[in-house]
Parts: structure tokens; C-alpha cells; sequence
């Protein structure tokens, strides 16, 4: 059972809703993974390379350094929450949108599998 | 039946108390606390098993699971002996080290939301080399994948043995051995039975037992200190069984510090991992590894659709994230509160820190309360490893059965319900047998040592494939080959010739050095003794009790490896002084996908482009995976 001749795949990929929301979609999640996977990658180099830095007593005896590593969890849980948020406010609203006007043209042809 | 056969072996050869850490007479609790926990998972397995029916349900619960359900199996597959008893293991040992290893694991979630989740629920169906025939010629991907799950499993497996084996020799005194076989017994039970409905209900049970069980000792740990970090780490820093272990870390060094410094370089980075691109490579092969695993993967095609894997994703973030706070506490906790030589004395890899911390919370391991707790917790995370290894069995009997044997053998052609489910649990007992024996081989080795290289081996052949194939439209059946093959023979290649085998001219150098050292130690020690001061006396002969000890091992060591000069490999010393091979083989990965695709031409990968570019992004009405196979 093959889908070309069930849904449109190429008619999608022309819609300029599409075009709009994948350009939008793709310049989120790529910036907010590029700025995450920066901000995890300065624990290893600050904990091989910048060790003076860390050793740093801030708070009693917590240091720089873990306090850094707990801050990594922060950013996790805000990331996700930004993600989330994002997801259900903005494109999964436009998905659904662009799915369902798809979906029923292709209702209209016999073999539909939903 | 199998179940009750792995009890009855614990029941048998519970005997001989050798090397149990619990106190005398108290066995008897430690077996029904053990024996209960086992009792409820069994009886779950069997509930669920009158409902298996198809190949669906026997792999996927048949998509039934909802969102926050599957955030906590999620958790529970992933917290397994590596994050309870590995990583408090590691932060008891080696302090601020061990608590990279929960953070990379944690981050690695940011990678699985934001790239992985959603489009592979879209687009998948029950495998890992699902996602990668999609557009690439399935044969050889599903033949290339499945090699690739199966190797990934087996050392995420091996992790897992070695943390049962510790436990059960500890806990009650049977051999490692014996141990192993009753895990993978019990194991095989879950699955045979019950497919992944059981092992599903089992996480979450496990998973939820695990975190209460935590949250308890952790919050017992810290009401002393009014809930105040800095005040429960001074007490850490300032503790001389703390500061005797940072001076047998540092050696020479430690002479000139004073105690306070030695204490506070505990919460230092690099008393694990010495050299600086280790940091790194470990970071990059935990961040880019999770993405990569098949049993995680799975847990998204359990779902009714992209946006529950969404929330499963999310719930598992916030569980696991709790979760890992946590072992700050338990390690740390352990450290102060047990010591680190005494944990290191029933296990060189650490892995019993958090059991012996919550038996020293109840009491001691002389109390019956304290001997209570150690058998809860030990009980929980026992119940952990069988669940965990229970997914992994699944994702690689799945890998056997579905890709190789339906996808390959039979060529695709139609296989019975009846047939594919006799054919998983046919590929189970194998892998099940499998795991059995290279457990019992693997006696010895650090549990999240071992899960970090199955990360790397994941975040070097499946993570490059699954993203390029989703995300970058010239990616074809070449690419992803050779990614497999590159990324799987450099993680391994590299891991074994690593610092990470025993190089017996190392262990009988450091050997040598023990007895070399103890002439002096001891006679200073058994000045002591003269003292007219109890405590001085109690403290001395503690320290030849070690010493005789340290030295008991040395010569065990020397005997061991009296005729050989070169480990498994034959080299001397490690080629490649890494401790994780992530810094290389992750980019070679990249690299191989990137030229696989560009060197071959393949039209249905081009072909089928839109249609995954499409998916991807939106959750079409189509809700299951209508590709042809």
C-alpha cells in the first residue's frame, strides 16, 4: 500500500502555509538547540579548562562550578516550557489548519486510510 | 514457572552469607521485602499477559498509553542502575564528576524533544530501522540498524547485569554469578509473558517506587540541615572520612593542603576525570546519546500520537530532572554519612553507595530498621534493572524478529500475527541467553561507566542517521550504511583500546605499589594501638583491618594476572586515553552519512523526501506509517 496516491505529499510541500510554517518551525528549533547545546558544552570546557574559575566559593562552600552544573537544570525545564508553549500556541494550531484542508480533499478519493 | 524459579534460586543459595552487608540474623527481612516487590511486578506481568494478542500489542501496548503514562515509563527505562546506583556511586567516590553524568543525562532530553520525538512518532512504526527504511532501501537498512540496536543493548545490558550482581552479592550474600542468572530469569519471565503492555506498567511502577524511595532517604538526609544546601555540603566538606578519601585520590599533592582544602575538593572538578577532552567526550557522547537509543525511541511509538509524545517527553524531563537533583543528596549523603573507603571496601565501582545510605538512615546495618531500608531500596532498584533490562531485551528480540527476520529472512511477505509474536519471543530467549553470559563476563566494571559508552556507540551510529535522514533531503541508503557501520566500529574499536579494559602490567604495577607502601603505613598504625585513648585504638585497628585489606587484594590481583602482560586486545597499555571514544566517533559518524549520501545516488530516498519533510512537521490524519516496507 503505497500513500502517493492517497495524500499529496508534493501539493503540501508547495502551500505557502507550509513553506511558512516549516521555515518558521525549523529557524526555532534549530536556534533554540544550538543556543542549548552551547550553553551545556561550557560545563565540560569550564570543568577541563577553566578550573580557577569554577573553584570560586559564591555561596558557603557551593562554588561556581556547581552551581554552573545546577543551572543546567534550569535551562532543561525552560527550554522544554518554551517548546511546549510554542508548540501548542503557534505551529500546532498552523499543522492542524494545513492537515485538515489536505485531509478532506483527499477524502474525497476512494482507499483513504484515517 | 520462570519467576518463581529465579526466587526459589535466591531462596536456595541465600545460604552462604560470604559478602553480605547486612547485619547478622536480618536476612530473613531483606528476602521478604525482596520477595514482595517481586510478587506485585509478577502479578502486573500476568494481568497484562492475558491481554497480548497481536504484534501490536505485543511490541507497541497498542498505541493506548497515554501522555504522562509514558513520561513516567520513559523515566523508568531511563533511570536504571546507572543513574540510582551508578551515579550516587560515582558522586560518593569522586564527588563533583559523578554529577556531570547527571546533567549530561538530563540535557540529552533537550536533543530528543526538540529533533527526535515528534517526527519519529509520525513516521514510525516499532523499530528503530522503522525510521530509517522509511526512505532508504529497507533491507539494508533494517539489516544495518539491527546490528546497531543489538550492539547499543548489549553494553546498556551489561550495565545493568553488573549493577544486579553487586546488589544481590551485597544484599544477601550469593555469588555474582548466581545473581546474574536470576536477573536475566526473572527478566525473561517479564517479557515472554507480557511484551511491552507488561514491561510499560512495569517502568511506571518501578518508576514511582524509585522516585518515593529516593525522595525519602534524600529528604531524611537533609532535615537535619533545615533544608539548606550550603549548610548540608560544609558538613560534606568538612567530614575527615571526605578528606581522607580526596588525599588517596591526589596522593603526593594531598600532603601539602590542609584538611579544609583536601574537603573542599570534593566539590572540584577532575578527581574522576583527569584529563580535560575526557570532560568533553563524555558531555558529547551523554548530549547526543539519548536521541540515539532504541528502548527510549520505542517509548514514543507507544503513543497514541506526536502530541502525547510531546507531553511524554516534557513529564519525562520534569521526573527525571527531580530525579537527578536527587542523587546530588544520595551521593553526596553517602559520602559524609557512610564514607567513601567503607563503599568502595564492598564495591571498587560504587555502585552500592545509595542501599548502604539508606541502612545507615534506618539505623545501621545492626538495626532492624536499617536493615529494612537497605532491603527496600536494594528491592526497588533490583525491580529497576529487570524492568529496564526487560525494554532493552524488547528493542533487540523487536530488532531480530521484526527487521531481520520479517523484514529480511521472509522478505517482507506477510507474517501471521500468531508468527510474529512466536518469532519476538524466540529472538527474546536468545538475547535473553546472550545477556546471561556477557553479564557474568563483565564482573567488575562501573555501571555508568558502561552506559555512557553504550551512549557514545548511540550518539555515533544511530543519532547522525536518524537525524540526517529526518532533516536533510540528500540523505540516502548509502549514507546511512556507512554511518552505521563507521559510527558502531569506531565507538567500540576505540572503547577497546581505552583505559576502560584492565591492562593486567597496570594492575599489578599498582598492586606492587600497595604492598610496597604498607610496611610504613603499618607500622604507624600499630603505634596507635600502645595509646591509652580508646578511640585512638578503635581507629587504629580499623586502619590495619583495612590495611590487611588492601594488601589481601594486591596479592589476589598479582595471582590473577601472574601470566598475562596484555588485556583482551593484547596491548600493554590503552592506544586511545580517552575514556569515552564520543570526541571521535561521533564526528566520524557525521562525517560517513554526509559522504555515504553524496557518493551514491538513490531515487526513492529523493522520491520519498516530501513525504517525511512533510510529516515531520505536521501530525496528518494519517496517523499511522502507510510507506510501502
Amino acid at each position: 500500500m503505497t500513500t502517493t496516491d492517497v495524500v499529496d505529499w508534493d501539493a503540501i510541500t508547495l502551500d505557502p502555509r507550509f513553506i511558512d510554517l516549516h521555515r518558521r518551525k525549523t529557524a526555532f528549533l534549530w536556534g533554540l538547540m544550538a543556543l542549548s547545546v552551547a550553553y551545556y558544552f561550557l560545563l565540560p570546557i569550564g570543568a577541563a579548562y577553566f578550573q580557577d574559575l569554577f573553584k570560586i566559593r559564591v555561596w558557603g562552600v557551593l562554588n561556581v562550578g556547581l552551581l554552573f552544573a545546577l543551572s543546567e537544570f534550569i535551562l532543561t525545564w525552560v527550554v522544554a516550557l518554551i517548546y511546549a508553549r510554542k508548540c501548542s500556541r503557534d505551529f500546532d494550531r498552523l499543522a492542524a489548519l494545513i492537515s485538515a484542508d489536505f485531509a478532506s480533499r483527499s477524502a474525497s478519493r476512494p482507499g483513504v486510510n484515517v | 514457572m520462570a519467576g518463581l524459579l529465579g526466587v526459589a534460586a535466591l531462596g536456595a543459595s541465600f545460604a552462604s552469607h560470604a559478602q553480605s552487608a547486612v547485619g547478622e540474623g536480618k536476612g530473613s527481612i531483606t528476602f521478604i521485602v525482596f520477595a514482595v516487590i517481586i510478587a506485585i511486578t509478577m502479578y502486573v506481568t500476568y494481568l497484562a499477559a492475558k491481554r497480548v494478542r497481536s504484534a501490536s500489542d505485543f511490541y507497541t501496548a497498542g498505541g493506548a498509553v497515554s501522555g504522562w503514562q509514558n513520561g513516567w515509563a520513559i523515566s523508568g527505562d531511563y533511570l536504571s542502575a546507572a543513574s540510582f546506583l551508578g551515579i550516587a556511586g560515582l558522586i560518593s567516590l569522586y564527588g563533583y564528576d559523578g554529577f556531570m553524568y547527571s546533567v549530561g543525562f538530563l540535557v540529552a532530553y533537550i536533543t530528543v524533544l526538540l529533533l527526535i520525538a515528534e517526527p519519529c512518532r509520525n513516521i514510525g512504526r516499532y523499530t528503530l530501522s522503522d525510521v530509517l527504511s522509511y526512505r532508504n532501501d529497507p533491507k539494508k537498512s533494517r539489516i544495518f540498524g539491527a546490528l546497531s540496536v543489538i550492539t547499543v543493548s548489549i553494553f546498556y545490558l551489561t550495565a545493568q547485569m553488573v549493577g544486579a550482581g553487586v546488589l544481590l552479592k551485597t544484599l544477601i550474600g550469593i555469588n555474582y554469578e548466581t545473581s546474574v542468572v536470576c536477573v536475566g530469569v526473572l527478566m525473561l519471565a517479564y517479557v515472554l509473558f507480557g511484551g511491552m503492555v507488561a514491561t510499560t506498567w512495569v517502568q511506571i511502577i518501578k518508576a514511582v517506587l524509585l522516585v518515593s524511595a529516593s525522595l525519602l532517604i534524600v529528604a531524611l538526609v537533609w532535615v537535619p540541615y533545615g533544608f539548606s544546601l550550603p549548610a548540608f555540603l560544609q558538613d560534606v566538606v568538612s567530614d575527615p572520612k571526605v578528606q581522607a578519601r580526596v588525599a588517596t585520590l591526589l596522593g603526593d599533592p594531598a600532603k601539602a593542603m590542609s584538611a579544609a582544602d583536601l574537603g573542599q575538593r570534593f566539590l572540584e572538578p577532575g578527581l574522576y576525570l583527569k584529563a580535560p577532552i575526557d570532560q568533553i567526550s563524555l558531555g558529547m557522547a551523554l548530549v547526543f546519546g539519548t536521541a540515539g537509543l532504541p528502548h527510549i525511541l520505542m517509548r514514543f511509538f507507544t503513543v497514541r500520537s506526536a502530541l502525547h509524545a510531546r507531553h511524554s517527553v516534557v513529564w519525562a524531563m520534569i521526573i527525571i530532572g527531580g530525579f537527578y537533583l536527587l542523587t546530588l543528596f544520595l551521593g553526596f549523603g553517602a559520602a559524609k554519612l557512610v564514607g567513601p573507603a567503607d563503599i568502595a571496601a564492598v564495591d571498587a565501582g560504587g555502585n552500592i553507595a545509595a542501599p548502604l545510605l539508606a541502612q545507615y538512615i534506618g539505623g545501621g546495618p545492626d538495626s532492624v530498621f536499617g536493615n529494612f531500608m537497605l532491603a527496600f531500596v536494594s528491592a526497588v532498584a533490583f525491580a529497576t534493572i529487570v524492568a529496564v533490562v526487560a525494554g532493552l531485551v524488547l528493542a533487540s528480540a523487536s530488532a531480530i524478529a521484526h527487521d531481520l527476520y520479517v523484514g529480511v529472512i521472509r522478505q517482507g511477505k506477510e507474517v501471521s500475527p500468531s508468527g510474529q509474536v512466536k518469532a519476538a519471543r524466540v529472538a527474546t530467549v536468545i538475547v535473553g541467553a546472550l545477556s546471561i553470559g556477557i553479564g557474568i563476563a563483565s564482573k567488575g566494571q562501573n555501571a555508568a561507566v558502561l552506559v555512557g559508552l553504550a551512549f557514545a556507540v548511540a550518539a555515533s551510529a544511530n543519532f547522525p542517521c536518524i537525524l540526517l535522514t529526518l532533516h536533510w533531503k540528500r540523505c540516502n541508503t548509502g549514507g546511512i550504511v556507512a554511518g552505521l557501520i563507521v559510527g558502531i566500529v569506531a565507538a567500540v574499536g576505540l572503547t577497546l583500546v581505552s583505559p576502560n579494559l584492565t591492562y593486567p602490567k597496570a594492575v599489578k604495577a599498582a598492586a606492587h605499589k600497595v604492598l610496597d607502601g604498607d610496611a610504613a603505613k603499618r607500622t604507624a598504625a600499630t603505634e596507635a594501638l600502645q595509646s591509652n585513648d580508646p578511640k585512638q585504638v578503635a581507629k587504629a585497628k580499623k586502619e590495619l583491618g583495612a590495611l590487611d585489606k588492601a594488601v589481601a587484594k594486591a596479592n589476589a590481583d598479582i595471582a590473577k594476572w601472574a601470566d598475562s602482560q596484555t588485556s583482551f586486545m593484547g596491548l600493554e597499555e590503552p592506544w586511545f586515553p580517552l575514556k569515552n571514544p564520543g570526541i571521535i566517533s561521533i564526528p566520524l559518524g557525521f562525517l560517513a552519512v554526509l559522504f555515504g549520501s553524496l557518493l551514491f545516488r538513490d531515487r526513492r530516498a529523493e522520491q520519498l523526501w516530501n513525504e517525511v519533510y512533510v510529516r515531520q512537521n505536521i501530525a496528518l490524519v494519517v496517523s499511522k506509517s502507510t510507506a510501502v516496507h
